[in-house]
């Protein structure tokens, strides 16, 4: 009999030993490593990390395709910032026309000179994380690690016992910010970064705000990055969040969002993923307070062996309050989709409406799409539904645009277009919007790479046929 | 320009045309009329191109070619058109960027270079109102919620800007009121001149009132049993279509 074995603690992997190595080496050396509450909060990651391991695929979100034999033995971690350069020298955003404040990571870094907190007249504050809990413990701490404490799991840990830096963003209340923020973290690194970025996002009452994220890769490392963002909304809010993602073959991204919202708040999250190695969005949503609402979109374009997987989870805590999921997505060649969209009302969640919907069409016989739509619902005056489809391009469409005259490649680029373009066309921002819609137009002709975001255009553009302004008719 | 020599058609085993025999000339309106299940949509669409028939036996010459030589897309570009019986709605697809994209195809498959903006602006305004389309319906996705009536006029309005050699409108009359008919019928009307042809699948003589053909053939149990000029559209009405089942039913 083997009855003991049962009560071992499973063997620590590679990459366990590895963070666990790490962190008694560096956790001295950490930001913030003196503040009691931070060295408190990754004590107890690390541990909570050492003995659950990566997520394996007998955990039920995970069983599609899990991470733990993805990761590499071991990464290097970056230390300290790469020295300043101007962000121009490696990267330049290619969205024409958009007036944003952009912030920049490398490597996970936070890229300044010498400014790690911008503080604007008005008194919002933006920078590095770590930076902030230096200079403004008091706005910071009460809302660190605070979103997550329903959903806390070992990649979470993971981020918590080693992140060194993120972007933090502190809008005060009654501000309408008419100018976006946006979030550029860009690797540029040969070698196997594991790199986690920590954000934190505060709106005050009353106030608005939007930003953009970019998730890009200009170099091609087996790089790891583990980031966690929280979102707190109070108040009468109104937050658009627009995310882009086009990583190398060989990434592993994994984006873990919490939101929180008061009474009367709005999140919008718009997510775009063009290109993907293997990526993961998670996204939490707790509608805390009445008349919350948020509208959760997405769109995801993989091709080849491409994964991404995004995870939905939206938390009807209070009554009166509105959600919406729609996520849809295309699977060509061997790349692989899942989509989970969980929905939970709570007891006396009374007159909440959540949605979900969940749309997917798969390109050839190899291309494996998942998608399970879960609704638990404790209350009894609630407006809920879901739907969730996987087919293929519409037959008779394709016919009929072919009698026209169309060629077969166009005839599906204008249906693919059609289908993908429903979810940019929600972005409230012009320039991303066209942008977004440009890149769809060139990622479903097969010319969209990550080299896009590369300064050098070794490729020409070239020119797509169906092309118009529609707007002018 | 069209000639259609002892066609055979089945679809899943069963045949449904049984050695039809048509010619169409340049500068000539033909109508094919004769009761439900006869062959007639099988015939569109034969030409069109759908997959799921199998042509067993026959052949079809466009232009001197072997029409089964050519993909769906190269009928179109070499100038033949069908008008649907029950057009596709494509959600997101505008009727703009449909055209668009499929007159700058055809040009390129003729040499031509592709039309300016512009051009294609007026073109679109030209033919919009050739079948009193407004521009709402223009910008909308192509079908998309549309009435029987506007379905069929947006088929006219596409025959419009694409200009076909050889257009084949598979009961282009059928759901239509009187008033859409009379639109959609001066569609065509403006659209037939002398280096073209139309074929107009049809029911009921009332379309022919204002599409006046110059031969009426009478298609019945897959093959052309008669035809005639266009008062032979008048006695079908008169008669009804069991007069061709008598007269030529037993024999078949």
């Amino acid at each position: 009999m083997n009855m003991e074995n049962q009560y071992k603690l499973p063997m620590m992997n590679a990459f366990t030993s590895f963070i666990d190595d790490t962190y008694h080496k560096i956790s001295e050396t950490l930001p913030c490593a003196h503040h009691t509450e931070i060295a408190t909060l990754r004590k107890r990651a690390i541990d909570y990390f050492v003995r659950e391991q990566l997520p394996h695929n007998k955990i039920e979100s995970w069983r599609h395709r899990a991470i733990d034999q993805l990761v590499e033995d071991k990464y290097s971690i970056q230390l300290t910032p790469t020295p300043y350069r101007p962000v121009e020298d490696y990267f330049k955003c290619k969205i024409h026309n958009i007036d944003t404040y952009m912030f920049t990571f490398l490597n996970g870094w936070y890229v300044h000179k010498n400014t790690p907190l911008t503080i604007f007249p008005n008194g919002i504050i933006v920078g590095s994380l770590t930076a902030a809990i230096e200079q403004y413990p008091d706005l910071v701490l009460p809302h660190l690690a605070a979103s997550r404490t329903d959903n806390y799991d070992s990649l979470v840990a993971l981020n918590e016992a080693l992140f060194y830096d993120g972007l933090f963003v502190y809008i005060p209340e009654n501000l309408e910010v008419q100018k976006p923020m946006q979030l550029v973290s860009i690797i540029d690194s040969k070698e196997n970064l594991l790199v986690q970025q920590r954000n934190l996002i505060v709106v005050g009452k009353n106030s608005s705000f939007s930003l953009v994220q970019c998730d890009d890769s200009i170099a091609f490392g087996k790089t790891f990055l583990n980031n966690v963002t929280e979102i707190f909304l109070e108040e009468n809010t109104h937050f658009n969040y627009y995310k882009m993602e086009n990583k190398d073959p060989d990434s592993l991204l994994i984006n873990q969002v919490f939101v929180q919202q008061k009474k009367n708040s709005q999140f919008f999250s718009n997510t775009t993923t063009f290109n993907a190695g293997y990526v993961r969005n998670s996204l939490r949503v707790k509608l805390l307070e009445p008349f919350a609402s948020a509208k959760l979109w997405g769109i995801y374009l993989v091709d080849k062996q491409q994964y991404v997987d995004n995870q939905i989870f939206v938390d009807h805590a209070a009554p009166d309050c509105t959600s919406s999921q729609l996520y849809k997505g295309i699977a060509d060649d061997m790349a692989g989709a899942n989509f989970n969209g969980h929905v939970i009302v709570r007891e006396g969640a009374q007159r909440t409406n959540a949605f979900q919907t969940n749309r997917n069409i798969a390109l050839t016989d190899e291309a494996k799409i998942t998608t399970k739509p879960f609704l638990e619902i404790y209350a009894d005056d609630v407006k809920c539904s879901h739907g969730a489809t996987i087919g293929q391009l519409d037959e008779e469409a394709m016919f009929y645009l072919r009698s026209r005259g169309i060629c077969e490649r166009n005839a599906k680029m204008l249906l693919m277009y059609a289908f993908a373009i429903e979810i940019a066309n929600a972005i409230e921002i012009d320039s991303l919007r066209n942008r977004l819609k440009e890149m769809i137009k060139k990622r479903l002709s097969g010319e969209l790479t990550i080299c896009d975001q590369c300064v050098l255009h070794c490729a020409q553009d070239k020119q797509i046929t169906f092309e118009i302004d529609l707007s002018k008719i | 320009m069209l000639k259609i020599n002892n066609l055979h058609v089945s679809i899943k085993g069963k045949e449904i045309l049984k050695g039809l025999n048509l010619q169409v000339n340049r500068g000539e309106v033909h109508a094919i009329m004769g009761p439900n299940g006869t062959g007639k949509s099988t015939l569109a669409s034969v030409i069109a191109g759908k997959e799921i028939f199998d042509v067993t036996e026959g052949s079809i010459e466009y232009k001197n070619k072997n029409l089964f030589d050519l993909s769906v897309e190269d009928r179109a570009r070499e100038g033949i058109f069908i008008g649907f019986q029950y057009p596709v709605e494509i959600p997101g697809v505008s009727i703009s960027n449909f055209m668009k994209t499929a007159l700058n195809e055809i040009r390129q498959y003729r040499g031509l270079e592709p039309l300016s903006a512009t051009e294609f602006l007026k073109m679109m305004e030209d033919k919009k109102k050739m079948v009193e389309l407004n521009t709402k319906l223009t910008n909308r996705s192509v079908n998309e919620g549309f009435s029987g009536g506007e379905k069929k006029r947006n088929e006219i309005f596409q025959m419009a800007m694409l200009n076909p050699e050889l257009s084949i409108l598979d009961e282009t009359d059928s759901g239509l009121d009187i008033d859409a008919l009379r639109i959609v019928a001066n569609g065509v009307n403006q659209i037939k001149n002398e280096n073209n042809a139309i074929v107009v699948i049809t029911h009921y003589q009332r379309l022919l009132d204002y599409i006046v053909p110059d031969v009426i053939h009478v298609l019945f149990d897959g093959r052309i049993v008669k035809s005639g000029p266009k008062e032979l559209a008048y006695e079908l009405e008169e008669k009804g279509y069991d007069w061709i089942k008598n007269e030529y039913g037993k024999s078949i």
